[in-house]
């Protein structure tokens, strides 16, 4: 595995926290994500990962708290504006437009990138055809990569979970970000499933250099891909640092295995 | 029309295509997801700038490199650029675990490695130094290969650009190249196959350029191939079918050969491409009629009935048309209207619309598949060969099909019967000898010089046709001597869409019994049609229901046996579902997915005890491996299920 540069920091998240009413998902929560690393964040059930990803990508709005990504820092940010500042990212439940074929989705991802407007690209003509035949090769490379070329044409409702994963991710890559958010890609998945899923995380932070930000319930897994792993519970980040640091942490052995408080 | 005529070695074939039809493609190969074209003079230009750039990293005349991959174009220009410098390709299966693989690199003295990706490369450099050899591996997809030590490891297209860079510098460089060709003789062994293990460890069968060349044009002229027409090359390329009929057809030929996507796109592939000529084994057609029965299940009721009421027309005047028999008028007519509505959607959907010729072999097919394709309107025949043989020993000409023989011997191939009842042959495509294994080859030759096949079989009275039964050594008696021929039995019973696999037993003993496997399309569909729920194939296999749905086929095939006297006393008196299916994995099957009955045997003791002991119920665990390699163990407790006598069971057998 390639390692990270150690010097670039390219979100950095600090002291944020989340409040739904008298609900507190995240409590003052600093971590920093570096250029080209994948980043594991873990924790029990309803100890605010997801929270923390929508947080990321702005679909949430931190109480307080500042995030600094690419340099900027801000306080509030749309979820289309974070697409366009290059984070993308997959859901826990899979959200495909599910009549559409695996092709098509992964197409849509291409949607940012397309210049031209809606009308050139409905007569598809010119300029907007040499423009799409452009995409088409980027998201046949995509394909390529993911071996999905069989179910290409399939409507993705018609497909296996594990594949419907696999698309989904196509459609993240499509966008070619800086920063991937993956929220439990191997949710739900068999073990052999699992294998191919994290042999492709591994190659598209290795082949296109992107930053990973995944969040994960299989320890092993997460533990075999991460460079780095933070854990939360009740809102709190109670661990972060590598794998090994993290396994042998005190704090992080009581949250998952629980202890009379 | 071209074939080999006075050619002797494939770079001279490739030589003269490129002369003779340089504009018509030579290869396709679907590459992000467009089918890219290559023709025979920009595939002349490849393979002499590649064979210089093999020259300069030290590939020498005599010298092996093995290939390991699926069908790409690359891979065969590899072959084809090694052969050019008198170099000996070695194909080597590209599914083959990390052993195996070691075993034919090292047994074959390579010095080079052709791989196909970093899955192949992997496993070469996990035993590389059980190669004492091996200098250079050329690789094909360089993904995820950027962070390897590149002092050994070099892209194939790299290995071409230097070698054209080489040739623009040095016109001298070329003439060599030229020359080496020019020197190439028919004597030469041209590329080296090996067997794929049904009995023991695999021996490398050397073939001579003239014996293939001779072999290929007898071919191409019985199935009047040319240059236009193509094939897709999906086979595995280490096997002698893929070298044969795509590899050595296509360049006497001069037809196109095409390279699927991936191995699991074959199926849009083959219907994007429409080749004319097809090869599959028996299973591949079974997969596909069973994929058809299965949707056409789903299929609206008048939809329904007019396939079954046009495949009944079909049933009735197909094979007639096809081969050119006189057919009622009103029949021609009927049949013409199928042809509409049905035939030839239905061939379209397949893929097979285009296909002139259709061959299949390797296993005995059944004759209900065989008469569905035909009737139809595909010309599908079967042949029977070996790689000893450089493929066909015998084959089926136009109008003279029969499902149950494989046809009289090919052009120019003298066939005879051994007293024991082997089949051995003489043939211009048969091997020089086993590539360091003098023992072995003195074994397979007859003295007068014919290849003892191995297989026992007979020729047909009626037709003049040869028939196979089984491996001659497998044919054995039972304890009160009727013949027990098991593939005979295994066949009978694989015929049934539930039953996917089968082993039977019996050789020395009482009665015959058999382990099963089922296959889980069929009998999943079957399962969900009758609300039958199941968590797994273990469960399914184990289901009672499941087991009254075997035994019927069972008892099908027992009737069937009852019919005929000399195998009455061989029917399958007790049976067991497996829990789980062979896999050639676990070493149970062949890589060409034929059963190792020894193997099996062994591995499974405890339930042939069981089988033969009388008791119902038998406790199994065996260690498996999964696909990523991992090994695991699975128990199981298994019904066995007894079966009735059919008719008289006197041992009639002691006759035959």
């Amino acid at each position: 595995m390639r390692m990270p540069d150690a010097s670039e920091i390219l979100l950095q998240v600090e002291g944020v926290s989340l409040a739904f009413g008298g609900v507190k998902a995240l409590r003052d929560v600093s971590l920093d994500i570096r250029k080209g690393e994948i980043r594991a964040i873990i924790g029990p059930n309803g100890a605010g990962k997801t929270s923390m990803l929508n947080v990321i990508n702005g679909f949430y709005h931190p109480n307080r708290g500042a995030i600094t990504f690419k340099g900027r820092t801000r306080a509030q940010m749309q979820p289309f504006e974070a697409s366009r500042g290059g984070i993308a990212r997959t859901f826990q439940n899979v959200a495909l437009f599910k009549g559409m074929s695996a092709l098509d989705n992964i197409m849509a991802g291409r949607t940012l990138k397309m210049r031209r407007g809606l009308l050139w690209q409905m007569l598809r003509f010119g300029p907007a055809l040499a423009e799409e035949i452009e995409h088409r090769h980027r998201v046949e490379e995509i394909i390529d990569f993911l071996e999905i070329e069989p179910i290409r044409k399939v409507p993705v409702a018609r497909l296996p979970y594990g594949l419907q994963k696999r698309v989904e991710l196509g459609r993240a890559l499509a966008m070619e970000p800086d920063l991937l958010l993956l929220d439990e890609p191997m949710a739900g998945m068999n073990l052999e499933e699992k294998k191919d899923m994290s042999r492709f995380i591994l190659d598209v932070n290795d082949y296109y250099g992107t930053t990973i930000a995944l969040i994960e319930h299989d320890m092993a897994v997460v533990m075999d891909l991460s460079h780095r792993v933070v854990v939360l519970d009740h809102g709190v980040k109670i661990a972060d640092g590598t794998p090994d640091e993290v396994k042998k942490n005190q704090g992080v052995i009581d949250a998952y295995l629980g202890i009379a408080h | 029309m071209a074939d080999g005529g006075s050619f002797d070695t494939f770079p001279k074939l490739l030589l003269r295509n490129a002369a003779q039809f340089g504009n018509r493609p030579a290869f396709r190969h679907k590459d992000l997801g467009i089918w890219q074209t290559w023709t025979w003079t920009e595939v002349a230009g490849i393979v002499r700038a590649y064979a210089a750039g093999l020259q300069r990293i030290g590939l020498q005349p005599g010298h092996t490199i093995a290939i390991v991959g699926s069908n790409r174009p690359k891979l065969y220009w590899t072959m084809m650029a090694a052969q050019a410098l008198r170099a000996i390709p070695v194909p080597v299966y590209s599914d083959a675990v990390a052993d195996e693989l070691a075993y034919v690199l090292a047994h074959a003295d390579v010095k080079f490695v052709a791989a196909q990706d970093q899955e192949q490369v992997d496993k070469i450099l996990s035993v590389s130094d059980r190669v004492p050899h091996l200098r250079n591996i050329v690789y094909d997809e360089p993904r995820g290969l950027r962070d390897y030590d590149h002092s050994r490891l070099v892209a194939i297209h790299d290995v071409i650009e230097d070698g054209r860079a080489a040739l623009a510098g040095n016109p001298a460089l070329g003439e060599q190249i030229d020359e080496i060709i020019r020197q190439g003789e028919g004597s030469d062994i041209s590329i080296i196959l090996y067997t794929s293990g049904t009995t023991g460890a695999s021996k490398g069968v050397m073939l001579s350029a003239r014996g293939c060349i001779d072999a290929v044009t007898d071919t191409v002229r019985f199935d009047r191939l040319t240059e236009n027409d193509v094939a897709l090359a999906y086979l595995p390329l280490a096997w002698v079918g893929d070298h044969y009929l795509n590899y050595a057809q296509g360049l006497a030929a001069g037809f196109c050969m095409a390279c699927p996507e991936s191995g699991e796109t074959v199926e849009q592939d083959l219907r994007e491409i429409g080749p004319i000529f097809y090869f599959a084994p028996p299973r591949v057609f079974e997969n596909m009629l069973t994929r058809v029965m299965i949707r056409m299940e789903d299929a609206a009721p008048i939809k329904r009935r007019m396939f079954d009421y046009f495949l009944g027309i079909a049933r009735r005047h197909g094979e007639s048309i096809l081969t050119g028999k006189p057919v009622p008028v009103s029949g021609r007519l009927l049949y013409a209207l199928g042809r509409l509505i049905l035939y030839e959607p239905l061939k379209n959907v397949l893929g097979l619309s285009r296909v002139r010729v259709a061959y299949t072999a390797g296993e005995a097919i059944g004759p209900d598949l065989f008469a569905f394709y035909r009737s139809i309107g595909l010309n599908l025949k079967q042949l029977y060969g070996q790689t000893e043989a450089f493929l066909y020993v015998t084959c089926q000409p136009d109008g003279e099909i029969y499902s149950d023989t494989v046809g009289p011997a090919a052009p120019n191939v003298d066939i005879r019967i051994a007293e024991s009842g082997e089949v051995q042959f003489r043939s211009p495509g048969m091997f020089v000898r086993y590539f360091k294994d003098q023992a072995k080859t003195a074994e397979a030759l007859t003295p007068d010089g014919y290849v003892k096949t191995g297989d026992a079989g007979f020729f047909d009275e009626k037709t003049g046709h040869l028939k196979i039964i089984d491996r001659a050594k497998d044919v054995g008696r039972l304890a009160d001597g009727t013949i027990f021929a098991p593939k005979y039995l295994e066949n009978k019973l694989k015929f049934f869409p539930s039953i996917k696999e089968a082993v039977a037993f019996g050789d020395s003993r009482e009665f015959v019994c058999a382990i099963l496997n089922i296959d889980l399309t069929a009998v999943g569909s079957w399962a969900e049609r009758n609300n039958i729920a199941y968590g797994s194939y273990q469960e399914l296999a184990g289901h009672p229901q499941v087991y009254d749905l075997v035994t019927k086929s069972v008892e099908e095939v027992n009737r069937s046996l009852a019919e005929e006297k000399v195998m009455a006393g061989a029917q399958i008196r007790r049976f067991l579902i497996l829990h789980k299916e062979l896999d050639a994995d676990d070493g149970e099957l062949t890589r060409t997915q034929k059963v190792r009955r020894g193997f099996i045997a062994e591995r499974y003791g405890p339930l042939i005890t069981a089988l033969y002991d009388g008791s119902h119920e038998a406790d199994i665990s065996t260690e498996v491996t999964f696909e990523d390699g991992r090994k695991g163990v699975i128990a199981a407790r298994l019904k066995i299920r007894d079966m009735p006598a059919i008719g008289a069971t006197e041992p009639l057998g002691r006759a035959a």
